[in-house]
């Protein structure tokens, strides 16, 4: 036996565990639930075939097709809102507070991402709710005379994401500004550039692919997360994993959820294929 | 400008912990609903939470399934990312896509194929199809961590121990293990948070006994109250400790 054909073997061997592990539930689940949306209901049982009903179900019927409609709209609102945000955050980290203070600044900064996600929803409730903190301290203060529905709404949906995702972004926007040699930013000046015009035509090129790879990873936990809306929403619309969850829990439509979730994953790939030019999700 | 710049900065401080310092004072609320105004100070939903057993349980659940998913997962993750790193394999492109793959999708759609096939194959729910589960979206985590740690010193590291007679064995425990051992507690952790506060799997995929998160669920469906203030804040608490004290050991060391 050769060396080379033994490193193989040994190669092959190392690999095997993690490939038959994602092949066995990730590859295989996958192509079940496929599979399974090509299925119908008849009454509460599943028949199998090949029936692309649950999918022209879902572009015909506009009950479920709003429910894409709204988890576009508010992953993309909370995308480019928490991007606004976050930006300035992680600049005046990485470029003002000293650079001995920067860790724990961004430390910080980042906090409350360590919470339980399923309890930081909750807490949005207390401060939004209609007895919440902001309603009570506008009261209080004078400044409305009923309270705001502010809870049970999508901007309550909204803030919560943005909540979440701005402390993501400040993260990974951070360890991009950081790595940006203070050179280019001092050539651009040098070469009579204003500070504005440095930030627009050299910083802000140089730091594009964090940007997006932050983006695209908002995107895709934003529109397949079920806790957010489900809490801070209220019932007055749905989105995708809502009516997706809707599906199994009362009517146990498999079917119809498994097509749903490929929809889904299909849009998911869309962002991917849209924004995979700029993102470097191996340095992540 | 200066100004300018402080204040945003405290403002988005402020955004930041709103809603931490909201849920962490009124957990001591003495009264029915942890909403203003403050009525008191007391200790007791921190005593009924500690006492109440399902909560607990839920908890002791949360960390087997936690630790022992991570585990597997970074084992599974070390040997693959070794296996790529190392050898010279036909396809690796297409197998390191395949293993990074699940991190780009839903939470949602990994727990919803599972439940499709234990459905079908009969397979009954339990923490073991939870534990599964967190192992295929902390594999992707653990296998890139690992993966980009191991750089051309370590190569020449185990070269070496392989040519003074150590076996494939020895120099994976012995030399790439230890010399990668930054890296591995780095996944190891991540891993052990991404599984501690994962809802959706463990919801959908578990049945009788459930992890924390699934637990906190289903107190919020009977409203508001302290109680899951408290719950809230000592997972927080927990959090926290477990970040400083990773951030003074590890990630200090592992920074050049």
């Amino acid at each position: 036996m050769t060396l080379a054909t033994r490193e193989r073997r040994l190669g092959w061997g190392l690999m095997a565990p993690a490939l038959a592990w994602t092949l066995a539930f990730f590859v295989l689940p996958f192509a079940a639930m496929v599979a399974l949306s090509f299925a119908h209901m008849d009454g509460r049982s599943i028949v199998r075939g090949f029936d692309p009903g649950n999918y022209i179900r879902f572009f015909t019927d506009w009950t479920l097709f709003k429910a894409l409609v709204n988890s576009l709209e508010i992953t993309a609102v909370v995308t480019v809102v928490s991007l606004v945000l976050a930006y300035p955050l992680a600049a005046i980290i990485a470029f003002r507070v000293p650079a001995r203070w920067q860790r724990l600044a961004l430390l910080l900064a980042v906090l409350p991402f360590w919470t339980s996600y399923v309890v930081r929803s909750y807490s949005w409730l207390l401060v939004l709710g209609q007895n919440g903190v902001v309603n009570k301290a506008l009261l209080w203060a004078g400044v409305i005379a009923e309270p705001l529905a502010l809870s049970a709404s999508r901007t309550a949906t909204v803030i919560g994401f943005v909540h979440f995702f701005v402390m993501l972004l400040t993260l990974t926007i951070y360890a991009n500004l950081i790595q940006l040699s203070p050179n280019y930013a001092r050539a651009a000046q040098d070469l009579g550039a204003g500070r504005i015009a440095t930030f627009w035509h050299v910083i802000l090129p140089l730091t594009l692919p964090g940007v997006v790879t932050g983006a695209f990873l908002t995107f895709v936990l934003c529109i397949g997360d079920y806790i957010t809306p489900q809490i801070l929403g209220g019932n007055t619309e749905l989105t995708l994993p809502q009516l997706i969850m809707l599906q199994l829990g009362r009517s146990g439509n498999f079917p119809l959820a498994s097509a749903l979730s490929v929809v889904l994953m299909a849009v998911v790939t869309l962002a991917y294929a849209a924004s995979a030019r700029w993102l470097r999700l191996d340095r992540l | 400008m200066r100004v300018l710049i402080w204040a945003y900065m405290a403002a988005a401080y402020a955004f930041i912990f709103l809603p931490v310092l909201v849920l962490v004072v009124f957990s001591f609320q003495d009264g029915r609903l942890p909403v203003p105004p403050f009525q008191g100070f007391t200790l007791r939903w921190y005593g009924s939470v500690l006492g109440n057993a399902k909560l607990m349980s839920a908890l002791g659940n949360s960390l087997l399934v936690a630790v022992v998913s991570s585990s597997l997962a970074l084992i599974l993750g070390f040997l693959a990312a070794h296996a790529l790193a190392r050898v010279r394999l036909p396809g690796s492109v297409l197998l390191r896509g395949l293993l990074i793959a699940p991190m780009t999708v839903s939470y949602l759609i990994i727990a919803l194929g599972l439940l499709t096939v234990f459905n079908q194959t009969g397979v009954r729910l339990s923490l073991w199809t939870a534990g599964i589960g967190h192992v295929v979206i902390n594999l992707p985590l653990c296998f890139a961590i690992t993966y980009a740690a191991m750089g051309d010193q370590q190569r020449s590291a185990e070269r070496a121990a392989r040519d003074l007679g150590a076996s494939d064995w020895q120099v994976l425990v012995h030399v790439s293990a230890p010399m990668l051992a930054p890296a591995l507690a780095a996944a190891f952790f991540l891993s052990v948070t991404f599984s501690w506060d994962e809802f959706i799997i463990a919801f959908l995929l578990t049945r009788f006994d459930v992890t924390l998160p699934v637990e906190i669920w289903s107190m919020l469906r009977s409203g508001l109250s302290p109680a899951t203030n408290a719950v809230g804040a000592l997972v927080f608490l927990v959090s926290t400790a477990l970040v400083v004290v990773l951030e003074l050991t590890l990630f200090r060391k592992a920074k050049p």
